[in-house]
């Protein structure tokens, strides 16, 4: 049974996983990607605020030339997890895109383990976390580049906004690399929604309300950028901004 | 229209405005100069209500309202437009979008019915027109990698499209060209030149004022109205500088 004192599951709620069913928690759902084909997957979690926790954990190998895209939000109560193991072959592609968004005390976290085990692959992950009340939001991003695996790009940016005192937000980049001819980029930024921008917003006739939608809707719009088709893309929004009106705040 | 009685604030407890009173009717446009340091940002600050600044004393009336009892976005609604000396960046929030949440919020306000995606852009190209924007401009994030004479400009579109009752316009004239300079001073002639609604120009030089002529001019010194006169008030100004004027008064 994992424990907090696991790297992996370090910022996870320790009563979910003490009470967690192992069966249920060990369980990965497995995608093979063909060489040179794309999947694409497009999630909105959401456990409900009464129930104790979820997690999915999905485990990916892509074949050469491959692309795999997999966008997420997590909404979800008490503990919600999106677990995602991705294996690139070369040339292949990783594009991931998570918004974590809520209040209340839940705990909600993106969990990536990135495997280029051959050269010239490239991955891009784009996670933003928007918190109120107690809640936390997490990203762990393990990027792993095997020896030869040259000319691989990796690259990994995490953003919050803690939208009152009491919110959280955590963040471990983890790089191992073995190859020497290789790039990677990793960002991470916590902060407030900006005080300027929403005076200007007010003072144009926009109430606060409104004013923080659109801030937060400019803020996760980030995680949705490489979501191809428009309509896909407003539901995405559409649905993580729903979130905001359970916010009183 | 706005009537301000001995209006005291302060920032960060040092005080600014000491006792400021100032009156603009209908019809007319009436320009604060000042030294730097006055208080002019101040006044212009107090008015649209920013956060952080304390009204110590004294009243101002908008149109028959207490301005002081309503949130920013309220009075923004009551019919007040405030010009930004330096106009704020929201990235990811585009200059359409932001208008048309600016304009249907106004509206709602006051029992006006929302203006649709198409109506809204037909008024938003006729009033970039007019300031000789390019529409493409207005469908980029607001604010965000305009120089500054383009964000100047960009405030005046603004203007035009929420069509205030009054405008506070704060060193609207700084970072401008001569060409831009024109055209953003007939853009507020032909805005806010009418008889039922009146401009409070704060600016530091006679040249906006060559284009925008004023009906009066105050001087601003040391948080309060020093001298008030006529448009040959600011010719002196010019002319002599503040100090033997405000001698002489």
């Amino acid at each position: 049974m994992p424990t907090t004192k696991d790297e992996a599951w370090r910022y996870a709620d320790a009563d979910f996983l003490a009470n967690a069913n192992l069966d249920a928690l060990s369980h990965w759902r497995t995608l093979e990607v063909p060489a040179g084909e794309t999947r694409s997957e497009f999630m909105y979690k959401d456990s409900g605020l009464e129930s104790a926790g979820a997690t999915d954990r999905l485990r990916v190998h892509v074949r050469k030339g491959g692309r795999f895209e997999g966008f997420y939000i997590i909404a979800g109560g008490r503990y919600q997890r999106v677990e995602v193991e991705v294996t690139l072959e070369e040339g292949a592609h990783f594009e991931f895109g998570g918004v974590t968004i809520g209040g209340g005390d839940k705990v909600q976290e993106f969990v990536t383990r990135t495997i280029h085990a051959e050269p010239n692959a490239t991955s891009n992950q784009v996670v933003r976390a928007v918190q109120w009340g107690r809640s936390t939001g997490n990203f762990l991003g393990r990027i792993e580049v095997v020896k030869d695996a040259q000319k691989t790009d990796a690259g990994q940016n995490f953003r919050a906004i803690l939208l009152e005192k009491g919110a959280s937000a955590n963040t471990k980049p983890e790089l191992e690399i073995f190859a020497d001819d290789v790039l990677c980029a990793h960002g991470a930024a916590i902060g407030q929604l900006d005080e300027a921008a929403a005076y200007y917003m007010a003072a144009r006739g926009i109430p606060p309300q409104i004013a923080r939608k659109l801030q937060v809707q400019a803020f996760i719009g980030d995680a949705f950028v490489a979501i191809e088709d428009e309509a896909t893309r407003d539901r995405m929004m559409e649905q993580a901004l729903e979130q905001l009106n359970e916010a009183v705040l | 229209m706005l009537k301000i009685e001995n209006l005291s604030a302060e920032i960060d407890g040092k005080q600014i405005l000491k006792g400021l009173s100032l009156e603009v009717a209908a019809g007319e446009i009436h320009a604060i100069m000042g030294p730097n340091g006055a208080g002019k940002s101040t006044l212009s600050n107090v008015l649209g209500g920013k956060p952080g600044y304390e009204v110590t004393g004294g009243s101002v009336q908008f149109m028959g309202q207490d301005l002081l009892d309503l949130e920013p976005h309220e009075r923004a609604a009551a019919g007040l437009f405030l010009g930004f000396q330096y106009p704020v960046e929201i990235p990811g929030v585009s200059n359409v979008q932001f208008l048309r949440e600016a304009l249907n919020a106004q509206r709602k306000v006051r029992g006006e019915e929302a203006l649709s995606g198409g109506e809204f852009l037909k008024l938003a190209k006729e009033q970039a027109g007019l300031l000789k924007m390019d529409m493409e401009m207005l469908k980029r994030q607001v604010n965000v990698g305009f120089s500054g004479g383009e964000k100047k400009r960009a405030e005046m579109v603004q203007m035009g499209i929420l069509d205030p009752k009054f405008a506070v316009l704060d060193e609207t004239d700084s970072g401008l060209d001569i060409d831009a300079l024109r055209i953003v001073g007939e853009g507020i002639n032909s805005i806010m030149r009418s008889a039922d609604k009146g401009v409070l120009l704060i600016t530091h030089y006679q040249r906006l004022l060559d284009v925008v002529k004023p009906d009066k001019v105050s001087v601003l010194a040391d948080g309060r109205i020093v001298q008030t006169g006529g448009p040959e008030l600011a010719m002196r100004l010019e002319n002599e500088g503040y100090d033997l004027v405000m001698a002489d008064a």
